[in-house]
């Protein structure tokens, strides 16, 4: 576990160190904000919800750009060899690396708590809603840091990560929108609704946040952290 | 210390290494040899560990390397090198040695002094708050040699430590190479033959992923096959002299072309005295005298070029 810790200190301090980190956080302060605010004075109503409902389409583009060098690069500059060389095993790498993603998803979420602290001044607002659209933030942004880990793990080319990872995790999320639900037989309808990862995000941001939903997440993260430990057992980009 | 039995490896059609086996022990210094494509490569990654045999096995101190509960202690024993020393390019040189040692299991009140003292060992104190992509290539060598001794392994396995270093450069991580060999076991892959016999106890030549030697550099001259040869400068050139040459014992051939006399004798003779005293003899006026065995030069390039053509 120790090791675990060590590799993902490393992984965030080359996040923080690199100037993709400052483009990725400034874009999504800037992307998610803008957005936001746009709407907010129209609706007229001291509430996130809005801001939530942006995250699954702001962080489709934000968090590929950074998972999809955390694998991708190791292999394209050799590093790989000496990082899987090291005692420890895939899992321990794997998760490693995960952690520092997520690490910096919790970072991004915590520079937008400017938002909740403007809304105190304009009016009350429902704290606990805001605090589930947060915890539901990050169950979506920890399936999409997965996918994308594991994305990065079977390709060579960080562009190329990006891209893949972008197409999967749009897949995932689109299998639950109504207007593909609608035009499919009854049970395929129900399993698409149930393994988008759109339909359990809308149900935590109602303010619920069931078991089911989390067990949900937790499964995806942990699926494609098995399928990138695999991969890298299996050393695929050869 | 490291016994590779019957070791093969297949990237699809292509088999990188066919039958491999040798033994090593304890404070070896191995050489491995062979032209680029040999499969040396291929056969380091199965020593530690990055990739998995097809078929047979490695075993580090008497732990087989196929087993997984027993991959995180086999790995720490090894230090290790790969070919054109990847590092992370946006860390620090201090900085990278500490991640290696704490990713290798050392200790908060140990780390320090590891560090120092590979820095010490590698010469690396001028670089130590450099950033690694600015390094020139013999100090990213340097760096790569001391990450794989960061944990004091007993085993390092440096992959080509000097290819694409300039004279000096080399001569520097030979003399740290030698430095290192002095308390463990090390074996590294070159293709210029020089380099492995200056620095190693032992040569094992791999060709088309066989072993096609193996044994101390000494050892290979000797059992070179092949004769050796005894040439000789004249002044004028004498007809009958060649005739009474070829009539010497243990000569096999004489050949005279202007001027220069070649002599071709068995390996273990020694006819030089007689040759000379020919010469004299027959007043062809001897310039010079000398015999030359086949180096280990020519044996790499003859057991090397087998089956290539």
């Amino acid at each position: 576990m120790n090791r675990t810790i060590v590799l993902a200190k490393k992984e965030i301090n080359s996040y923080l160190n690199s100037p993709l980190g400052y483009i990725v956080a400034g874009v999504f302060l800037v992307a998610s904000g803008y957005l936001f605010m746009q709407g907010f004075f129209i609706a007229g109503q001291v509430s996130m919800r809005g801001f939530f409902a942006l995250m699954p389409a702001v962080l489709l583009f934000i968090l590929p750009a950074v998972t999809m060098s955390s694998w991708a690069e190791e292999k394209r500059s050799g590093t790989a060899e000496v990082l899987l060389t090291l005692p420890l095993e895939n899992g321990q790498t794997v998760l490693g690396k995960f952690l520092a993603a997520f690490s910096f998803l919790a970072m991004l979420l915590i520079l937008t708590f400017a938002i909740p602290m403007m809304l105190g001044d304009l009016g009350t607002y429902d704290g606990g809603a805001v605090l589930a659209g947060y915890i539901g933030t990050l169950f979506l942004g920890a399936a999409y840091i997965a996918i994308g880990l594991w994305v990065s793990s079977v390709t060579k080319n960080q562009i190329t990560a990006f891209l893949m990872a972008l197409v999967v995790i749009f897949l995932f999320y689109i299998v639950g929108s109504s207007f593909l639900l609608d035009s499919m037989p009854a049970l395929a309808a129900t399993l698409g609704k149930n393994l988008s990862l759109a339909t359990h995000f809308n149900s935590i941001l109602r303010g619920v946040i069931s078991l089911k939903d989390i067990v949900y997440y937790v499964s995806v993260v942990i699926l494609f952290l098995f399928l990138n430990a695999q991969a890298v057992r299996e050393r695929k980009w050869r | 210390m490291i016994r590779v039995e019957h070791l093969v490896k297949r990237y699809g059609d292509f088999t990188a290494l066919d039958d491999v086996s040798f033994e090593l022990k304890e404070g070896e210094v191995v050489g491995l040899l062979g032209p680029n494509g040999a499969g040396k490569t291929t056969l380091l990654r199965l020593l530690v560990s990055f990739l998995k045999p097809d078929e047979g096995k490695v075993e580090i101190d008497g732990m087989d390397t196929r087993k997984a509960i027993l991959e995180q202690k086999i790995k720490s024993k090894i230090g290790y090198l790969p070919e054109q020393a990847p590092l992370y390019e946006d860390m620090l040189v201090e900085e990278y040695l500490e991640f290696i040692g704490r990713m290798q299991g050392i200790g908060e009140g140990e780390i320090g002094d590891r560090v120092d003292a590979v820095i010490d060992k590698c010469a690396l104190a001028e670089k130590r708050n450099a950033e690694i992509n600015t390094l020139s290539k013999g100090y990213r060598q340097r760096v790569g040699i001391a990450q794989a001794l960061i944990h004091n392994p007993r085993i390092v396995i440096l992959d080509e430590p000097t290819t694409g270093l300039d004279p000096k450069q080399r001569i520097e991580i030979r003399d740290l190479i030698r430095e290192i060999g002095k308390d463990r076991t090390v074996i590294l892959s070159s293709h210029i033959l020089s380099e492995v016999q200056s620095t190693c106890s032992r040569v094992i030549i791999i060709n088309r992923g066989q072993i096609v030697a193996d044994g101390t550099p000494e050892d290979l001259e000797r059992s070179a096959r092949g004769n050796a040869k005894i040439l000789v400068e004249i002044s004028e050139e004498r007809l009958p002299l060649l005739d009474r040459l070829k009539g010497l014992e243990g000569v096999l051939e004489a050949t005279m072309t202007e001027k220069k006399i070649i002599i071709e004798v068995g390996k273990d003779i020694e006819v030089r005295s007689e040759v000379a005293r020919l010469v004299v003899q027959s007043d062809a006026g001897l310039l010079s005298l000398a015999r030359e065995e086949t180096s280990l030069e020519d044996i790499f390039i003859n057991l090397t070029n087998q089956g290539n053509e």
